[in-house]
Order: C-alpha cells, then sequence, then structure tokens
C-alpha cells in the first residue's frame, strides 16, 4: 500500500470520529437549548456546571477506559475499581490514615490490578473481555471483604475537596471537577502528542503491523490496562470526594456507562478510532438527558432508554460511514 | 495408560470437569460429608448437589445459547436484560395487569414472554448480521435498554404474583427431580441434536474460524448468525422465567443482573474460545455449573455470599492460565530448565 492510500484511509478514519463527535456536540446544545426553552431556570450555568459536579468521576473513568478501547481491548473492571477505591480509601481513613498516605496506597493498588490484567491479556494471550472481568469480581470482592457497610469518610482533606468550590453568580463548580479537566487535559496530550498515544492508535488501527513496524506492543498493551485502572481509582477518589462514604455495591454495571459514553463520542470498539474529548462529551450528554428526566418528573429508567435510542443511532450512523468509506476504497 | 490419559485430557470437557470435581470434593472433606448427602422428602430429592443443579439450571440455559454466539465470534450481553423483560411480560400477564383478556393464563404468558425474547433475539441478530455492528456494541444497545423496557411493562414497580402453576416452573417436582432440570435436559437435547446430527455445528464452528471464508464456501453467514442471536434470546427468556418464578416476582432491576457475565464466564470455563471456533455446549454446561458450585459452596462453608466474587476471580484467573498456550510453554520451559540443571549437577 502507498502511503497516499494510508494517508487517505487515515482521514476518512478520522473522519468517522469527527463526525460522530459533532453529531454529539450539536445534541448537546440541541438538548441544552430545547430544555432551557422548556422549563424556567433550565438554561443557566449552574445546569452546566451541575452536570460537570455530578459526572466528573464517569469523565475521569471514561477517558482511562477509552486507552484501552484505542487499542482494540475492553476492560470492564473499572466499576469495580471505583468502587473498591472509594471503600478502601474510606476503610482506611476511618483507621486514622494520613489521606496522602492512604490515596497514594489505592491508586497503586489498583495500578497493580491494572497490569496484572495487562499481563494476563498480552503474556498469556487471555481475552480482554476474561481478564477483566476476572479483575471486576476480585475488586468487587475485595470490597466486601473489607466491609459491607457504608463508611462515612470525616476526614478534613476529603471535606476540603468535597465542600469547596468556585462560585460564579449562582452557578457553583466543585474543585473536584478541576481535577477532572486536568485529566482530559493530560490524556489529550498524551493521545495527540506522544509516542506512546501514537503507539496506542497503532495497534488499535493493526497489532500486527504494529509489532512489525517494531513498535513496543507488550509495554503499550499493558500500560493501557494500568492507566485504564489509574483513571478509575482516581474516578473512585473523585466519587468519594461526591459522596463522602464508600460502599461496596455502588456504581454496579457503571462500566456500561463508560464504555458507551466513549462509543457516543466517536469511540470504535474496534481501535484506532476516538479521542477523549469525544468520551468526555459522551458522558456529558448522559448527564444532561439524566437532568431533562428529573426536570421532566420522568422516572430515573427513560434516562436508560434515550441513552440506548442514541447509542443505536450513533452505532447505525458510525456504520453506515464507515460502509462508504469501504466503498471509496473499493474504487 | 498415558496415551489414554492424553486422550482423556484432549476432550474440551475434561479440565473444568477436573475443576468442578475438585471443587465438589473440597466442599465434601470441608463439610465432613455431608455435601454429598441426599435426603429424600416427600419423594423429592434435596441436598446440597441438588441445589447446585436446580439453581445453576438458569445459567445451563444461558450458556446453551451463549456457547453458539460465542462460538460464531460473537457475544450477546444482553441476556440478563432479556431475562428481566420476559420475566416482567410473564409476571404482568398472570397478574392481569397485560392482557386482562387472557385472564392470567399461566400458558399464554410463558408463550409471549418467550416470543419476547425471541423478538429481542431477531433485534439482537438483525444488528449483527445484517448491519454488521461489532456484536458487543450491537447487543450493548438492548442491555442499556432492556431494563428500561422492563420497567415500561411493570410500571416500575415489583410485581409478586401468585400463581401454583407459575411456581411449578422452578419449583416443581418430577420422579424426585426439581423441573428445571428437565427444561434444561429437554433444551439441551434438542440443540444437541440439532447441532450434531445437522451440519449446523459445523457451520457455526466454521463461522467462528473464518466468517469470510465460509462466506464464500457457500454457507449462509448472515442468516445463521441471525438464528444463532435468535436462539439467544429465546434462552434467555426461558431463564428469565424460571428466574421470576423462583422469586415469584418480575424484580425488573435485579432480574438476571450481571448474569450476561456469569454465562460468558461458565462458556470460558468449558474452554469454548471468546474469539470463535470450536465449541461443546456439555463442556459449557459444566463450565455453569462450576459456577454455580462456587456460589453454593461459599454459602456451604458460612462466608459473606459477598464474597463469591473474589472465589470467581481466582476460578477464573487459573482456568485462563490452565487453557493458555503461552503458559503452558512457560510451565514446561521452566520444569525442562530445571530438569536440565538437575542433570548437569549430577
Amino acid at each position: 500500500m502507498s502511503t497516499l492510500s494510508v494517508e487517505k484511509k487515515n482521514n476518512k478514519k478520522l473522519s468517522i470520529t469527527n463526525i460522530s463527535l459533532l453529531i454529539t456536540i450539536a445534541l448537546l446544545v440541541l438538548t441544552f437549548v430545547v430544555g432551557s426553552l422548556r422549563y424556567d431556570k433550565f438554561g443557566s450555568l449552574s445546569t452546566i456546571f451541575n452536570v460537570f459536579n455530578d459526572n466528573a468521576y464517569l469523565m475521569v473513568v471514561a477517558v482511562g477506559v477509552n486507552f484501552v478501547l484505542l487499542t482494540g481491548g475492553i476492560d470492564i473492571s473499572v466499576a469495580s475499581t471505583v468502587a473498591f477505591t472509594s471503600v478502601l480509601t474510606a476503610f482506611l481513613l476511618r483507621a486514622g490514615w494520613n489521606p496522602v498516605l492512604a490515596i497514594a496506597l489505592v491508586l497503586i493498588i489498583s495500578m497493580a490490578v491494572g497490569a496484572g490484567m495487562g499481563v494476563l491479556i498480552q503474556c498469556f494471550k487471555v481475552q480482554p473481555f476474561i481478564a477483566t472481568l476476572a479483575g471486576q469480581f476480585l475488586l468487587r470482592g475485595m470490597c466486601t471483604v473489607i466491609t459491607i457497610d457504608s463508611i462515612p469518610i470525616t476526614d478534613d482533606f476529603f471535606m476540603f475537596m468535597a465542600l469547596k468550590k468556585l462560585t460564579i453568580g449562582k452557578a457553583k463548580l466543585y474543585y473536584y471537577v478541576l481535577v477532572a479537566l486536568a485529566i482530559i487535559a493530560i490524556a489529550y496530550y498524551v493521545l495527540k502528542f506522544t509516542k506512546f498515544g501514537r503507539n496506542v492508535y497503532a495497534i488499535g488501527g493493526n497489532e500486527q503491523s504494529a509489532l512489525l513496524m517494531g513498535l513496543p506492543v507488550a509495554r503499550t498493551k499493558i500500560l493501557v490496562y494500568v492507566i485504564s485502572s489509574f483513571c478509575a481509582s482516581l474516578g473512585g477518589l473523585l466519587f468519594s470526594f461526591y459522596t463522602l462514604a464508600g460502599y461496596p455495591l455502588q456504581n454496579m454495571g457503571m462500566e456500561m456507562d463508560a464504555i458507551s459514553s466513549c462509543v457516543i463520542g466517536g469511540t470504535l470498539l474496534t481501535g484506532g478510532v476516538g479521542n477523549v474529548i469525544g468520551s468526555a462529551f459522551g458522558v456529558l450528554i448522559q448527564g444532561l438527558i439524566q437532568t431533562i428526566v428529573t426536570y421532566e418528573n420522568l422516572n430515573t429508567w427513560w434516562t436508560k432508554v434515550t441513552i440506548a435510542a442514541l447509542l443505536c443511532i450513533f452505532i447505525v450512523i458510525q456504520r453506515l460511514l464507515a460502509i462508504r468509506a469501504e466503498k471509496m476504497k473499493a474504487k | 495408560m498415558q496415551s489414554k490419559l492424553k486422550k482423556l485430557t484432549k476432550y474440551q470437557f475434561f479440565w473444568p470437569l477436573m475443576v468442578l470435581l475438585l471443587i465438589i470434593l473440597i466442599n465434601g472433606i470441608i463439610s465432613g460429608g455431608s455435601f454429598f448427602q441426599i435426603n429424600i422428602v416427600d419423594g423429592h430429592l434435596y441436598g446440597r448437589l441438588i441445589d447446585i443443579l436446580r439453581n445453576g439450571s438458569k445459567l445451563m440455559i444461558l450458556a446453551t445459547g451463549m456457547t453458539m454466539v460465542l462460538a460464531t465470534g460473537g457475544t450477546d450481553i444482553s441476556v440478563g436484560s432479556v431475562m428481566a423483560i420476559s420475566g416482567a411480560i410473564a409476571c404482568c400477564i398472570i397478574d392481569g395487569r397485560l392482557l386482562p383478556s387472557a385472564g392470567g393464563s399461566v400458558a399464554v404468558a410463558v408463550t409471549l414472554a418467550l416470543l419476547a425474547g425471541l423478538a429481542c433475539g431477531i433485534w439482537n441478530g438483525f444488528l449483527v448480521a445484517k448491519v454488521k455492528i461489532q456484536p458487543i456494541v450491537a447487543t450493548m444497545i438492548l442491555m442499556v435498554a432492556g431494563r428500561g423496557i422492563a420497567q415500561l411493562v411493570t410500571q416500575g414497580k415489583i410485581v409478586t404474583i401468585n400463581s401454583a402453576g407459575y411456581y411449578y416452573i422452578n419449583g416443581g417436582y418430577i420422579l424426585g427431580l426439581p423441573f428445571p432440570l428437565y427444561i434444561v435436559a429437554f433444551v439441551v437435547l434438542i440443540t444437541l441434536l440439532f447441532v450434531k446430527k445437522s451440519a449446523f455445528g459445523l457451520f457455526v464452528e466454521s463461522i467462528g474460524c473464518n466468517s469470510t471464508a465460509s462466506k464464500f464456501t457457500g454457507i449462509k453467514v448472515d442468516n445463521i448468525k441471525w438464528a444463532i442471536y435468535a436462539f439467544c434470546g429465546l434462552m434467555a427468556a426461558l431463564a428469565g422465567l424460571i428466574e421470576s418464578a423462583g422469586i415469584k416476582a418480575a424484580d425488573c432491576n435485579n432480574c438476571g443482573l450481571m448474569i450476561e457475565l456469569d454465562g460468558i464466564l461458565a462458556v470460558a470455563i468449558g474452554g469454548t474460545s471468546l474469539a470463535g471456533g470450536r465449541f461443546s455446549i456439555p463442556a459449557s454446561l459444566i463450565g455453569a455449573l462450576v459456577v454455580q458450585s462456587i456460589t453454593t459452596t461459599v454459602l456451604a462453608l458460612g462466608i459473606a455470599p459477598e464474597i463469591t466474587s473474589v472465589f470467581k476471580a481466582i476460578v477464573v484467573v487459573i482456568i485462563c492460565l490452565i487453557q493458555s498456550k503461552e503458559f503452558k510453554e512457560m510451565l514446561t520451559k521452566r520444569f525442562a530448565g530445571k530438569k536440565g540443571k538437575a542433570v548437569a549437577q549430577a
């Protein structure tokens, strides 16, 4: 294949992401405008800020999962990692640990689990789905080994992070949201401008080619699972700022929220296509739909049905674009 | 002797069966033999082993459908939601909320619930086979929407029912054995007959190995995939009926929650590759029993049931490593290395 056609193909692949992303952003704006017209007080900065406040942790988790999805893998352990993090931190803090030490320990344990899953997947060729399923079971089980009750957090640092906020007029933005935004920025930079980021895309595009090109496939593939677990763990910390408690059964099934956010944001689960900004917008649109459902005084399951419909539309659009690209390539 | 043993270990269900026997043996030792006890009360068999079989029946049925889906190289993560839908429909009809004209007939309820499951499966199959969306993404749509749809059916309530006929699906006995076991036996027999006696099984394996090549040899890949997803949906609906008959209610939020993972796990333990290709339904059934017996073991040991998942994690890792070619190579190398050293020292 000549370089020209490779470039052409890349352009087409990127355009799939961009179109999904553009549609997502357009929908987000549209939802917001419709909401503002329909309800008093919806169209304000505080609605937007609240969506950020409520979904900051999910954004961080989705960013981490996006790394794995980009290599063509999948990570379904993230929801358990979030629960495990918040339970273990709550437990350690109750036992009188220094918050910095507790946070460090929790992050290190999660990253170790991520590395373990990565090694299983890369070195022993276990399917990503099954390996991360084992991780999910392990961490969820460890939560209940630690406690089966909800542990409240009363630590000063956590209280500080949970309660301090920026106030613009009536709108409030909690400090922990800034952490999430920083993570998105860093992840964007890493994927777009570093060697590692390029390797991630290359492996997702075609692992065999990446290997033949001499890229460090094994290292990169293990590393994406470490990153995913790290982000999930950080998301767990944000979640404990948000709830100020650790409960073993929280966030059941949240991994699918994270993955569907990525898909809505234009990430292909086959790998190689997508970016973290899209994932963040995917989370935001889910949050905004949730807000509308609350305003409309509907049952919360309407959120799920709407999101599923949205998912369906996006996936079909992506598929149609892919078919068009294939046809053009054939010509 | 050695060659015979080697032949035996070549069967797909050999290792899963060993794991199952090991778990049961550990149970027997810990419980001091009471684990194997089977009592006859009122002509019905009771005991832990029977419990495993009865409670594992849902998973065995799911695993039957899931095996075929995984063998084509796909996945179906919507089965839990389909279970919720079928349970919701059946309970609402028996309760009279839905179709009051049916008069709460169990037969109508069961038929419609199964049809709903089939419809869900057809939808999944359409997305996968015709629109050609990745299976995990395609079934994710129904997974997310399914519980919402079930809630729509039950109007967001837990519908409790009172119908001896419906309870029979989970609690009935024939010749001393629980009724769900007969459902499993029936479903598995029909499936096995169809898969082994016709070329269908071969087609499925060929699609799993190489879908494009199968297409060129004239196999109707799309239609077969479609049929398999429909079948999987039907199986999920059946499992949903057993579950809702067991708890005597339709609980849309918790019915079959995360069971898709257990189902896939059961098939993986059974040794069917998730990438598609060779499959064995009996091995998957054993896999389902392994998953179920872990749960039962934890209960029998008197440990907090929440810890079950830690054991599941350990078993998953062990089984995946046993089946991993790379791990075997590593082990043989290490042993060979030690032997080599020993020889050198001698």
